[in-house]
């Protein structure tokens, strides 16, 4: 049991507090195109988080300084709304938004054909209006089904899904009392298609077998992920058909 | 499956989905070739003819080429060119030699002011995005009539139709003059009945023309008199 002491996170039965199994993730929908003034959008709940992603342009970068002349920046704003937890949050930029908005938009530069738009600009509005752990995975899966909404040519999605450590057992997807009060954390930015790893961070430790462990929930949950965001564009455009 | 389109194979695909083994077929717009295999960058509708694999984009942003009939709209002026707004990622460049009139230095704003629209052609386009537009050719002029309106840019070809055919259609239906610019603009000109009946078919486009072909609703406008829209 690692450092919070008393803190109970698995039954007695070694099921999860919330009913869950080791290796089973929250329930997931994607919905796209729901903001009819941004190129391409999506919403997406991951168990009480909700995540509204926006997606516009190319556009010409300004300021000018901040243009390639080879290829489009990537520019992601990821806030969370005050309401989004229990304590209000104050509204803003701050450091932990500013780290999670420069991960996300070098994780999605890794995928977007950005040398197809020179001197451009890709503007990823990621707004959490729900949080309760792992809001950074579900943006940039919201950010990924949302840029395939505008059109913008990548060469492969990318999922967001986290795995962790609670009572020395490797769980899938931690909730808010599995984050506060668990030992790690690992979340991950996953290319479903050629099983590339986009962004990868991690909070706490990991053996090399619960990191293997925690991994291998990780891919399989993000080829889930991945079939509800193909299903949600699907839905969108194609009627539901394949 | 989308009745908006056309073609021996149609199936929606999604960016990093592998279509199937690159041997024998060419890579078209929106596919890219990895490890012997044929991948989708864009979603959109695929494609096969004459041997090469595409997809057709459900959204896309307008990238102009040189040769291009656009709508523009003047959003700056200086003392001897106009930066013109061409629903791109970047503004087009008028500069005067290129107008249809004798412009002095410092007389553009008498020739056109911001707001105005004119009928365009994409003249250069570098790589870096540098746009000039000119104005010297045969229709290229101001348009001082009329209304724009906007469809999305991959819907253009359909409302077309081959050789024109859809357009003429509407055309004659709202006994309208209009242009389609590859920019997505598309201007119509005529009394006022005949426009509403034109704008309310094109939205009809950007609304539904990922699901339904442009034919199949002029058909359904058709059945709509012009003062009714």
């Amino acid at each position: 049991m690692g450092g919070y002491g008393d803190v109970q996170l698995l039954n007695d039965d070694g099921s999860r507090l919330d009913g869950r199994k080791l290796d089973e993730m929250r329930p997931v929908t994607i919905e796209a195109g729901i903001l009819p003034a941004a190129e391409g959008s999506a919403m997406v709940t991951h168990g009480l988080n909700v995540a509204v992603a926006a997606v516009y342009g190319p556009m010409e970068a300004h300021p000018r300084k901040i243009q390639r002349q080879d290829r489009a920046v990537i520019d992601v704003r990821y806030n969370m709304a005050p309401f989004s937890t229990s304590d209000r949050i104050r509204p803003g930029f701050n450091r932990r938004s500013r780290e999670i908005s420069k991960v996300t938009a070098e994780a999605l530069e890794s995928v977007v054909l950005v040398e197809r738009y020179p001197r451009s600009k890709i503007r990823v509005e990621i707004e959490i209006l729900a949080a309760e752990a792992g809001t950074r995975c579900v943006g940039i899966t919201a950010a990924s089904v949302a840029l395939a909404d505008a059109g913008i040519p990548m060469r492969d999605m990318i999922v967001g899904v986290a795995s962790g450590k609670i009572e020395d057992t490797v769980v899938l997807d931690l909730d808010k009392a599995e984050d506060n009060y668990g030992q790690a954390d690992l979340p991950v930015g996953i290319l479903p298609n050629t099983g590339e790893i986009a962004f990868l961070q991690m909070d706490g430790d990991l053996s090399l077998e619960e990191y293997n462990l925690a991994m291998e929930y990780n891919f399989k949950a993000a080829k889930e992920i991945h079939e509800i965001m193909v299903d949600a564009l699907r839905r969108r455009y194609d009627g539901g058909e394949a | 499956m989308s009745q908006g389109q056309t073609g021996a194979e149609q199936r929606l695909v999604t960016p990093g989905m592998v279509i199937g083994p690159s041997a024998g077929k060419r890579a078209g717009s929106g596919i890219v070739t990895a490890e012997e295999s044929m991948i989708a960058t864009q979603l959109g509708w695929l494609r096969e003819q004459n041997n090469t694999v595409s997809i057709d984009p459900i959204n896309a942003a307008y990238m102009p080429r040189s040769g291009d009939l656009v709508v523009a709209t003047v959003a700056e002026v200086r003392n001897n060119l106009w930066f013109m707004n061409i629903n791109g990622a970047f503004q087009g460049l008028l500069p005067m030699s290129l107008a249809p009139w004798k412009v002095e230095f410092g007389a553009a704003r008498q020739h056109m002011d911001v707001g105005n629209v004119v009928l365009a052609r994409v003249q250069e386009v570098d790589e870096c995005h540098n746009v000039v537009l000119t104005m010297k050719g045969v229709g290229l002029r101001r348009l001082n009539q009329g209304t724009v309106e906007s469809i999305p840019v991959q819907h253009i070809d359909r409302v077309r139709g081959d050789n024109n055919s859809l357009l003429q259609r509407m055309r004659e239906a709202c006994d309208c003059r209009i242009m389609v610019g590859e920019n997505g603009r598309v201007w119509i000109d005529g009394d006022a009945d005949g426009i509403a009946w034109a704008r309310m078919a094109l939205q009809m486009v950007a609304q539904d023309g990922h699901s339904k072909a442009f034919e199949t609703i002029l058909s359904e406008m058709e059945q709509t008199t012009k003062g009714d829209a």
